[in-house]
């Protein structure tokens, strides 16, 4: 994803979330995490690439601030697991980067910005079962913007956001947009 | 980045960059359990061979069965080549087998060329004659940058890094894929050899010429020393192998008039006691073992980008 063509507040459609919410949103799932896994013993948070790496951080920031705990935090890049390869040129890939103390025996919070159809989770889970065996996997996403296509949910949702399968959403963080935003918009570019 | 890969001169630095960057995240895989990857299931990839060439056999097949490809191995010894079968029409054969990718080691210059012309998947030269050795530049570059740059060098090229190619320089394709693809990096090559193993066109090449090592050794980053290839010296190259490893091998005192931080590559197999004493390719300088790590990963990274992505992608790019 490039530079070029990037939404922009205001031009490429309507913002649905600004920073503020999306603050509020993320310390909820923060909260979440700590009630649903008993104050966050053994959690990992790995975010999908691109944008679910500075969400799972800003997470593990937010558990470190309520609780003073220090969550393990990594990055999982799912590219070489996806099952739309052939259907476009070779893409770069992402990083992945386990914290040491690996996810055998820990419960997995995958974190990513839009959950859509359930591919890109679908890769995930396949990507993770190569790394080692969790206890638990759970998903948490920023949006979720329905039209699953697989039988997968998220554990943890900021925003549930009824959309048209014409219409696009973008999400734009400040670690590589430069703002906070969550963005809609009618126009097929590919999310 | 084209469908084939022939000459490192098709590479451009984005190209390179993006094989070396994609490299980089596949060099964890080997560090993990599981060291193979879904990605080119279904896809075949034909490793065909008309010279021996075990390691560079070895570490495509490794590379393409880390990435869940189907190998076949076709070597000439004992096969339909050795009762006299052409280049043209094994191709044609392979070409019926369904071949995603062919993967070719031949001893004529430009074989892999006319095999491009000739089948529909992709074709990555493995060594035509004295011409090219794309895959071994790119883990040689790979070596380098993993050694000389920051942790992760993820994006960054070898701009200003001195490397000095020593030896026979004339047949060597690994030389000549070096200086295209170095350069291409930013690297400031130097070749240095007898000027009875320099090419004739060797001045308009993107790289420096010396008749002597000992003056390049203080400013160089990175030293490639090349095989003294015995099965091709069929005329008086030089003296004697003693006089030329006199001269051009790398010895422990040569060794030592290197910068600190500097690195010796071979691109194997050594001649030990000819081109690189044995103190030296056992040295900590010497990144030999790591080449060949880096080997499969980076030809890894090529099978993916040329295969994994549709299958026309000339189409879409």
């Amino acid at each position: 994803m490039g530079a070029t063509g990037y939404p922009v507040a205001g031009r490429d459609g309507l913002a649905v979330l600004d920073a503020e919410e999306i603050r509020r949103a993320l310390t909820r799932i923060a909260h979440e995490i700590l009630e649903r896994t008993h104050g966050g013993d053994e959690v990992v948070l790995l975010g999908i690439p691109t944008r679910g790496v500075p969400l799972a951080h800003r997470l593990a920031a937010r558990i470190g601030e309520f609780e003073g705990l220090e969550v393990p935090c990594g990055s999982l890049d799912v590219t070489m697991h996806r099952d739309d390869l052939r259907l476009r040129p070779a893409r770069a890939l992402g990083r992945t980067d386990l914290p040491p103390s690996g996810v055998d025996g820990k419960t997995v919070v995958l974190v990513d910005d839009v959950l859509y159809s359930g591919r890109t989770v679908r890769a995930a889970l396949d990507a993770l079962t190569d790394l080692g065996r969790p206890r638990a996997v759970q998903l948490a996403v920023l949006v979720d913007r329905g039209h699953r296509e697989l039988p997968i949910r998220a554990d943890y949702v900021g925003k549930n956001l009824p959309t048209s399968q014409r219409e696009v959403v973008h999400v734009l963080l400040a670690e590589v947009d430069a703002q906070d935003a969550v963005m809609i918009g009618d126009e097929g570019r590919p999310s | 980045m084209k469908r084939h890969l022939i000459s490192a001169a098709d590479l451009s630095r984005g190209d390179a960059l993006l094989i070396l960057d994609t490299a980089e995240e596949l060099a964890s895989l080997a560090d993990r359990p599981i060291k193979k990857l879904p990605t080119l299931r279904g896809r075949t990839v034909v490793n065909l061979f008309f010279e021996d060439s075990t390691r560079t056999r070895i570490s495509f097949e490794a590379a393409a069965k880390r990435l869940s490809a189907d190998v076949i191995n076709f070597s000439a010894k004992g096969s339909s080549v050795a009762k006299g079968e052409s280049l043209k029409d094994t191709a044609l054969t392979l070409e019926a087998m369904g071949a995603d990718a062919v993967v070719i080691r031949h001893s004529a210059s430009g074989a892999a060329h006319r095999l491009a012309g000739w089948v529909r998947g992709s074709v990555v030269n493995a060594g035509d004659g004295t011409h090219e050795h794309p895959t071994q530049a790119l883990l040689d570059a790979f070596t380098i940058r993993r050694k000389l740059r920051a942790a992760s060098g993820r994006g960054a090229g070898l701009d200003g890094i001195r490397v000095t190619i020593v030896g026979d320089v004339l047949h060597s394709r690994v030389a000549r894929s070096n200086v295209l693809l170095l350069s291409t990096l930013g690297a400031e090559v130097t070749l240095a050899a007898p000027p009875t193993l320099l090419p004739l066109a060797v001045d308009t090449w993107p790289c420096a010429v010396s008749y002597g090592l000992d003056t390049e050794l203080p400013k160089s980053d990175v030293v490639m020393m090349l095989r003294v290839q015995q099965e091709r010296m069929t005329a008086a190259y030089f003296p004697s192998v003693r006089e030329y490893s006199r001269r051009y091998g790398l010895d422990a005192a040569r060794m030592a008039r290197l910068p600190d931080h500097a690195i010796v590559l071979h691109p194997g197999p050594m001649n030990r006691g000819v081109e690189i004493a044995a103190e030296v390719a056992d040295s900590a300088r010497s990144m030999i073992v790591e080449q060949v790590a880096n080997g499969v990963t980076t030809r890894m990274a090529v099978l993916y980008l040329l295969l994994g992505g549709t299958e026309f992608p000339e189409v879409v790019s």
